[in-house]
This record gives structure tokens, C-alpha cells and sequence, in this order.
């Protein structure tokens, strides 16, 4: 156990952290450098190109040190956004220290200091690196600066490195092994380990991704995940080397992977304590929590022939994301599809982008909504979280609905945009603190409808990026709501209603309206959109229809061009839903959740 | 129409079916005096190589003969085909005629600028058999005429159709451009029928990548007129030309009298095949399409060295086909045939209701009206996915 050590690096965004990733493990040799492609741990496209990490990877880094001892060092990557933020903290559980990635030209940034301080929670002993300082524009010592300034840290500790460059990288192994403590934790006790990750491989079922704190297992143990109770008879269990590899057993402080025959990653839980079932552990672990749905919207194919292959795409999909829950659900406008939960926004997204890039469905996804409670004048109470099913106003006695207790730390100086932004949204019973010189933390309760749209984005906007944000469900509170249902030429389109609070549903009605105005492409006649409460239009666009679409030339030399145009344009139409007459595209479903343009 | 499996070289492509078929021939000249800011026909501004053209030209028929024999249209286009002397017309279809059959009723024209039309070219153009002369006319107001760049003047237009007139062409086309800054476009098509032209060509404006009106435009010193304004010119044109007794039978072309309807120009908008000699020539034999290299010099050592100048081709599917059946069809009065349109009777009646569609001996036409969504009508009509979407 002396020759192991559990980190994580965490940066803000761009500050390298892939890179000097990549870099550890190209040093360790685990990897030739022909094979090499860069950031190996952000597998997936969407993480590639968004630049941020989604699923948590793992690797196991050998090493020696200059003492001549042989070391396993376990980088564990975590996910970079508020949706996953129970991901972060369960990976970051699972670790003794970090390096935290400064750039050496950009300084510390608002990411470095939320990151500090979730790695803070923890108790993780931290390692300052200032990265990219072989960059023209590196201010080595202004950065030392700040990291003394800004985050309080010993700055005279801190490394200096450039992964993309390779300079440095000997300092950095070396500081993992003499400044971050060893785990702690007892071979001999009953076993306890942390779930921090699960993936679905479609040829080994459930990989877990897990922590050894006490005890040890190896395969042909019966585990035992002590939040449900359920038991598996362990398969395989090993290390992340790149590839997995195969070890006879996992002890106290090793970080491994076990294959259990877990049909699903639903069946795992992210921070569930797997105990051995002849001789369990006395307590969990402790941080667990079950996944909770905060975002609801509906996933309909876009035609309705291809609703087998979404039933089909929704199952393999799941296999992989134990986050994302579904059910049964129809509408009259778009037929048969699915109700989902989301984690959050930005979960929702990547579940949609994924959806069409990896399972090729063109589907459509309907406002996002969050679980609304009705208490009715019958005595009977009413749960919903789909607007559809909005029971009739005269009936309702009282309608809740959800609150969650919002954390943002900025820099003092945008407290007063911060402030305006939460009460904007209803925030109310605020306190703050001040977690260190000239940073604070603001709370508020606010109604969860109010951040799931665009609140993230305008916090960033508002606090330059240096806002950290972070949400947690409290109760269900009563509320003044009504529903609003948008309407295109007089017909209602159920997928596009929505539930919001009377004094928000104008602006978000004519919000609705201009984005549909800008989505829909003008047609042959007229179109009318409108939003409304009941009988009555609170809201109104039109798109006027075109006057002509001719080409004034068309002759030998012109068809072929022609028709490879006309081919065009009939595959958009294929991703086009038709709602009565009118022509929708795709993109308008989606565009009406973006942000507010600023 | 493909039974025949997909067969790349164009040798393959059913010879039989072309040989029981008269094409259209269609030849590119692809010279110019200087180039036009809003023309994107493939041109060059130089005489240097009209003589390889020629010959060029003769030797690409050539390769050719084996399975296009008989023409019923012979097209001379450009570029100006006017540049070239009427000896060098007159050879070249002296040429054509010994080695392919073309009609003795064939329509020849030719197009041709106002001020390369003398009297004299008006008559040598008689010789080497041409019936037909289509005048690049564009405007009847010399500040316009300036504002295109053309060589000519109000007066040499109306010059050069007397002149045609006297030679003894009966059948003469205007080309006019309508959409231009500060157009009096009421009085321009006054003019062009007190002239009393069999055909008129009428070409809305259009801005197209690659000219320099397109990078005047870019740079916010030409503006294009409003789609309204467009459509309202558009229904103009056709209503004034009706009144003067000219039939729209497709979106740009007005026919005084039966008869008198561009019989080649009709062969593309019917599907029917054609053969297109010289550079960026296009052809089409019925289920193949192919164009040439669009570069004379690349043109011209192709052919010497015993090759086919083409640059792509691309055999079309029955889908393709029937796309482009619908796409050609809808641009003329003649519509297209009930059983290529997929859509169903709901959407028809909507559109005839609309008055945008004709329904009549087992054909669907586009009135005017509809004339100016011919590039919507297509998708609409195609199948029945859109069924309930056109009005």
C-alpha cells in the first residue's frame, strides 16, 4: 500500500489537464507512441469536441521512482460539469490528493478555484502545477501570485511544467509519489469499496470502476452492494492499464475494475459501497446517493416507422448511462416515444447528441420540464412532469413544485449581478459566506424551473466564467403555475407546451414564439404561432409565407445541378415533423430549449 | 428506364435506345468580347483559340456518330457565338451535316450579340442554314445596357432585329432581364413587343456566385430587388405578354403563336436527349448524363489526343429520373404527367383551389401563379410525405 497513490488532476477548461493526462501515460509506457493519439481518457467524440469529460476513466500508471521503488500510480479522471457533479465527488472520494493544473499564461480561473475547493471537501492534499510554460505568454511568477493570493496556496511547492512540450514530467511523477500521502486502510477488515464509475462493454457486460478502502477481493467472491443489497459472484477483477487488466485480487488502497456479471449499469450505483456477503462491512461507506431525475422531456422519432429502432437505441443506451431514466409516453402531435429524466441540461443534450451520432436516430425532443405536484380541491394528490398531463386549473386546490438550494462561488466583485440574476429567478432566502479572502459563497432557494434552461449560461456570462455553480434538490413548494400551450396556424402541438410560473409565462410564451419564427422555414402560406393560457393568446409570431421560389434559368447545363439540389432539400424534409400543415423542423424543438441570445 | 445494370464507361449506355431517338444538338462556344458582370456561363474573354475550337468541335461530333445520328434541333450557344465569322459557322455545319442526318424541318439557332449583327452577318447567317436567331437584347435603355457591360445600345438592338427581319429570319427570340435597378420595365416590354419578336425570352435578375455583380453585392453596391417586387414583375410579364398575345409556356419564355416555342430549349424541359459539343457541354441520352472539362485549352488536347473531353457523368436513377421529369415539367404549361406525381388528391385540390395547379386530361400544369413556386412544386408533388403540407 506504501507504493500507491490515488489522484486526480483538475484544471478549468483548456488549462491542459488532457494533455499532461496523455503525457503520464505516454511516460509510463503504457502506450507506444505510434499508437498515440491525443487525449486517450476523453474517448468518446462528444467529450472530444466539447472539450469536456462526460464519463470518468481510469488508468494505472507504473512507475519508479528515483528512490528506485516501484509505484502504481492511479490517475482518476473526473467529468467537468454541474449535471455531474456527484460523479466528481464520488471520483475525487476515491483519491488521497490532486494536481491542480494552472495555465501559465491564463492564471487561475474560475473552474480552478471551484475545483480547488470540491477537492478541498474532500481533504485531498493538493499540488499546485503551473502547465504551459513554455507559451510566449507564461507569467510564471504572476501566476505564483495568484495561486497564493487567489486560491491561498504555497506557491513555492508549485511545479512547472508543459505537457504538450514534455518538460517536466519526471517532477510531476515524482511529486505524486513524496507529497501525496499513500492510501490508508486495512487488508484484513471486512471489505469496503467505492463505486466512482460503471461502463457498459458489449462483450464483458458492467465493468465497475471502484476504490479499495479495507478488505480485499478477487473472483469468485460473492460482493454485496450494500444499498440494495444485491449480490454478484465476482467474474474478473483488475486494473485499468489502457486496457483492463487482469489481477488474482483488489486490497485496501487499490483502484481496479469488477466484472461481475452485472447485466446492466443501471444495476450499479455511482457511490454504492460493494462489501464482501460472507463478511460485510459494518457501515457503507459513507456520501451515497441515488441518481435523481431533475429534468424531464419526451424523445419521439421523427417518423413514426422508426419508433422500433428508438425502443432498441433507448435499451443499448441505457446499458451505459445509469443516470438517464425512461418511460412509455405519447403525443398527439408526434405519436409514440418516451418520457425521460435527465440529471440536467447539458445531460439532456449529450443524451440527444449521442443518440443521433452513435444510434443514428433523428428524433425530437420535447420543452424540458421538471415534477410538478398538484394537491386537488378532491383531496386527491396529483405528480407530473409532463405538461401534457396538466390536470384542469379549476381543479387544482394547490400546485407545487420543486426547489433546490443553489451554491455559487464568485469573486466579491460580481456579487451584485449575481445577486440581480437570483432574485430575477425567484431566489429567495439568501446567506453567504466567505470561504476565503475576497471570494464568496452565495446561497438561495430557488424553483429548479428557473435554472434549468438558461441559469448556468447567463451565471457565466454575468461572472466572466468565474462563477462555480452547483444544486441540490430541497422540496416541493407551492407556486403560482399555469400551462401554456403553443399553437402553429390554431393547432396545438402538445410537445411544445409548457408549465411556468404566471409571472414568467408571457416572456417565455413570446420567447417560444420568436424561436419557432426563426426555426420554421417560410412555407407557401402564412403561419401564426401562438402561445396561450387557456383561451386566451398571450403570445404571437408570424412567418410570412414566400412570395416565389423559381430559378429564372433552367437548361442543359443547369438539371443536374438542379436536381441534386431538390435531392437536398428532400433529405431536410425527411428531418422535418410535419404539425397539421406546417412544416417543423427538428431543430425547432431543440432551439426553444437553447439560452437566451445575449 | 435503367433495366440495363449500372455501367460506368459512356460507350455502354444503351447505344440502341439513342439510335431509334432524333437528339438535340447542342454546341458551347465558349468565346466572348469580355465578360458579362452577371453572366456564370462558362466563357473566356479570348479569340486566341476559336480555330482549335473548330476543329475540335468536329472531331468530338466524331467520336460521337456511333449513337447520336439524326438531330432535330441544332443549338449554337455561348459564350457569343456570334463572334465567330460566318465562314467559320458555315464550315462547321457544313461538317455537321456530312457526318450526322439532321431534319430537313430541324430548328438551327443561333444566339446572337446586337452589335456583331449587321445586315451582312444577318444574311451569311442564312447560308449555313440557321432559321432561327435568339438576340441577346437584355434592355431596351442604354444606362442599363451600360450597368451590364453589354457593347450595344438601345438602337442597335431594334437595328439588329430588322436586320434579321430583312434577312428572312422568321422566327427571332429577344432576351430581356427584368429586376434591374431602376428599371422601367413596363416600357422596356413595350418596346420588345412593338417589334413584334416571335419568342421572347424574359430573365428575371439573378445574382450568381462568381460574377462580379455577386462581389458588388458582397460589398453592399448592388442590391438585388425584393422577392416581392420579383414576383409582381413576374406576374406583370406574363399578364402584359397574354394581353399582346403570347403563350407563357415556361417560367422565362413567351411563344407569339403556336409554333414559334424554342423546339430545342423544349427537349430539356421534356427530358429528351441531347447532345452538347465543347467545352462545359452538357448531354443527356436518356438515363445518362455527362458534361465536358470546362477549360478549351484542356478541351482541345483531349480531343487531339483521341479522348472524350468529359469530366463527370452520373447514370440516374428511376427516381432521379422522375425528380427531374417533375422539376423540368412543372417550369412549362404543358405540366407534367398524373402518374409522376406521388402526392395525393387532397394536396392537388389544395393547390388547384390555390390556383396554383391545372388538372386536366391526365395532367398537372402550373398556372403563372404557381410558375413562380416551380422550385417548390417538385418536392410537394413527389410523393405523399408532404401530403397535407402544400397549402
Amino acid at each position: 500500500m506504501h507504493h500507491i497513490r490515488n489522484f486526480s488532476i483538475i484544471a478549468h477548461i483548456d488549462h491542459g489537464k488532457s494533455t499532461l493526462a496523455d503525457r503520464l501515460i505516454q511516460h509510463a509506457g503504457l502506450i507506444s507512441a505510434r499508437d498515440f493519439h491525443d487525449q486517450l481518457l476523453d474517448s468518446m467524440d462528444i467529450e472530444q469536441e466539447r472539450g469536456i469529460t462526460i464519463k470518468s476513466q481510469t488508468v494505472a500508471l507504473p512507475y519508479t521512482g528515483t528512490d528506485g521503488q516501484q509505484y502504481v500510480l492511479n490517475l482518476i479522471d473526473t467529468p467537468g460539469h454541474v449535471d455531474f457533479s456527484y460523479e466528481v465527488s464520488r471520483a475525487l472520494a476515491s483519491c488521497e490528493g490532486v494536481l491542480l493544473l494552472v495555465d501559465a499564461a491564463q492564471g487561475v480561473e474560475a473552474q480552478t478555484l471551484a475545483n480547488l475547493y470540491a477537492a478541498m471537501d474532500h481533504n485531498l492534499e493538493i499540488i499546485p502545477v503551473i502547465n504551459k510554460i513554455d507559451l510566449p505568454a507564461a507569467d510564471i511568477e504572476r501566476v505564483k501570485e495568484e495561486i497564493e493570493i487567489e486560491l491561498g496556496l504555497d506557491s513555492s511547492g508549485a511545479l512547472l511544467c508543459s505537457a504538450k512540450a514534455g518538460i517536466g514530467i519526471d517532477e510531476v511523477f515524482e511529486a505524486v509519489v513524496k507529497r501525496l500521502p499513500a492510501p490508508k486502510g486495512d487488508p484484513a477488515a471486512p471489505l469496503s469499496a467505492l463505486i466512482f464509475d460503471a461502463n457498459y462493454d458489449q462483450f464483458r457486460g458492467t465493468v465497475v470502476s471502484c476504490r479499495v478502502f479495507n478488505g480485499s477481493l478477487k473472483a469468485g467472491d460473492t460482493i454485496r452492494f450494500m444499498s440494495n443489497g444485491a449480490c454478484y459472484r465476482v467474474e474478473e477483477v483488475g486494473v485499468y492499464r489502457i486496457k483492463l487488466e487482469k489481477r488474482a485480487s483488489l486490497s485496501a488502497g487499490e483502484v481496479g475494475y469488477i466484472i461481475a456479471g452485472i447485466k446492466t449499469v443501471s444495476d450499479t450505483r455511482v457511490g454504492d459501497t460493494i462489501t464482501l456477503d460472507s463478511n460485510p462491512a459494518a457501515e457503507p461507506l459513507s456520501g451515497f446517493k441515488e441518481p435523481k431525475s431533475m429534468v424531464f422531456s419526451s424523445v419521439y422519432p421523427i417518423a413514426a416507422d422508426d419508433y422500433p429502432d428508438l425502443v432498441e437505441a433507448l435499451e443499448k443506451y441505457k446499458l451505459n448511462d445509469a443516470a438517464l431514466n425512461y418511460q412509455k409516453d405519447s403525443s398527439a402531435a408526434l405519436g409514440q416515444g418516451f418520457r425521460c429524466g435527465f440529471l440536467g441540461l447539458l445531460h439532456l443534450e449529450i443524451v440527444q447528441e449521442r443518440m443521433e451520432r452513435e444510434y443514428d436516430q433523428a428524433i425530437i425532443m420535447t420543452a424540458p420540464s421538471v415534477q410538478y405536484k398538484f394537491l386537488l380541491k378532491n383531496g386527491t394528490e396529483l405528480t407530473i412532469e409532463n405538461p401534457q398531463y396538466y390536470p384542469d386549473p379549476t381543479a387544482i386546490d394547490t400546485a407545487f413544485e420543486p426547489y433546490v438550494r443553489i451554491s455559487i462561488i464568485i469573486p466579491e466583485r460580481y456579487m451584485g449581478a449575481v445577486m440581480k440574476l437570483c432574485t430575477e429567478r425567484r431566489g429567495s432566502n439568501s446567506r453567504f459566506t466567505y470561504p476565503s479572502t475576497g471570494r464568496i459563497e452565495v446561497n438561495f432557494d430557488m424553483p429548479l424551473a428557473e435554472i434549468i434552461y438558461d441559469f448556468y449560461d447567463r451565471l457565466k456570462t454575468i461572472t466572466q466564467g468565474y462563477g462555480s455553480f452547483d444544486y441540490e434538490y430541497l422540496d416541493h413548494r407551492p407556486g403560482d403555475l399555469v400551462k401554456v400551450d403553443m399553437m402553429v396556424n390554431h393547432e396545438k402541438v402538445d410537445a411544445l407546451s409548457f408549465i411556468s410560473h404566471r409571472d414568467n409565462a408571457r416572456a417565455r410564451g413570446l420567447q417560444y414564439c420568436e424561436r419557432l419564427k426563426e426555426e420554421i422555414p417560410r412555407q407557401m402560406f402564412k403561419i401564426i404561432i401562438q402561445g396561450a393560457i387557456g383561451g386566451s393568446i398571450i403570445a404571437r409570431s408570424t412567418i410570412n409565407p414566400f412570395r416565389k421560389d423559381v430559378t429564372a434559368k433552367c437548361y442543359g447545363g443547369d438539371i443536374t445541378r438542379k436536381r441534386k439540389l431538390l435531392e437536398k432539400q428532400k433529405k431536410g424534409k425527411e428531418r422535418m415533423k410535419m404539425v397539421g400543415n406546417v412544416q417543423i423542423p427538428q431543430k425547432a424543438f431543440v432551439a426553444i430549449l437553447k439560452s437566451e441570445k445575449d | 428506364m435503367s433495366r440495363s445494370p449500372k455501367r460506368l464507361s459512356l460507350q455502354s449506355s444503351n447505344p440502341k435506345k439513342t439510335d431509334a431517338r432524333a437528339s438535340g444538338l447542342y454546341i458551347h462556344v465558349p468565346f466572348c468580347a469580355s465578360k458579362c458582370p452577371y453572366c456564370d456561363f462558362f466563357s473566356i474573354a479570348s479569340a486566341d483559340m476559336i480555330a482549335a475550337w473548330c476543329a475540335s468541335v468536329c472531331r468530338e461530333l466524331d467520336l460521337y456518330r456511333e449513337r447520336f445520328e439524326r438531330f432535330e434541333t441544332v443549338y449554337f450557344g455561348g459564350g457569343t457565338p456570334s463572334l465567330l465569322s460566318a465562314q467559320q459557322l458555315g464550315s462547321l455545319m457544313e461538317h455537321v451535316r456530312t457526318r450526322v442526318r439532321i431534319a430537313t424541318d430541324a430548328e438551327c439557332t443561333i444566339e446572337v450579340n446586337p452589335d456583331d449583327l449587321s445586315s451582312e452577318k444577318a444574311r451569311a447567317l442564312r447560308d449555313p442554314g440557321f432559321n432561327r436567331l435568339s438576340i441577346g437584347v437584355q434592355s431596351f435603355d442604354d444606362l442599363l445596357l451600360k450597368f451590364l457591360q453589354r457593347r450595344h445600345t438601345a438602337r442597335q438592338a431594334r437595328d439588329a432585329f430588322e436586320h434579321a427581319a430583312a434577312a428572312g429570319f422568321e422566327n427571332i427570340s429577344l432576351d430581356l432581364m427584368y429586376g434591374l435597378p431602376e428599371q422601367d420595365w413596363q416600357a422596356e416590354l413595350a418596346q420588345a413587343i412593338s417589334l413584334q419578336p416571335g419568342h421572347v425570352s424574359c430573365y428575371q435578375l439573378t445574382i450568381k456566385p462568381g460574377t462580379a455583380f455577386f462581389s458588388m453585392q458582397q460589398e453592399g453596391r448592388l442590391q438585388a430587388a425584393s422577392e416581392e417586387t420579383l414576383a409582381q414583375l413576374f406576374l406583370l410579364t406574363d399578364s402584359l405578354l397574354a394581353e399582346a398575345g403570347y403563350d407563357h409556356y415556361e417560367v422565362s419564355n413567351y411563344a407569339r403563336e403556336p409554333g414559334c416555342e424554342a423546339r430545342h430549349n423544349s427537349r430539356y424541359w421534356q427530358h429528351r436527349p441531347y447532345l452538347g459539343l465543347g467545352p462545359a457541354a452538357h448531354s443527356f441520352d436518356g438515363e445518362k448524363r455527362w458534361w465536358n472539362i470546362d477549360s478549351v485549352p484542356d478541351y482541345c488536347s483531349l480531343i487531339s489526343s483521341g479522348s472524350l473531353p468529359v469530366a463527370g457523368s452520373e447514370i440516374l436513377t428511376p427516381d432521379q429520373l422522375r425528380l427531374e421529369r417533375l422539376m423540368l415539367g412543372l417550369r412549362t404549361s404543358r405540366g407534367v404527367a398524373r402518374e409522376d406525381v406521388g402526392a395525393g388528391g387532397s394536396t392537388l385540390a389544395q393547390l388547384e383551389r390555390e390556383g396554383l395547379i391545372t388538372l386536366h386530361s391526365g395532367r398537372i400544369a402550373p398556372t403563372p401563379r404557381g410558375m413562380l413556386f416551380a422550385d417548390r412544386l417538385p418536392l410537394l408533388l413527389e410523393d405523399g410525405v408532404a401530403d397535407n403540407s402544400a397549402v
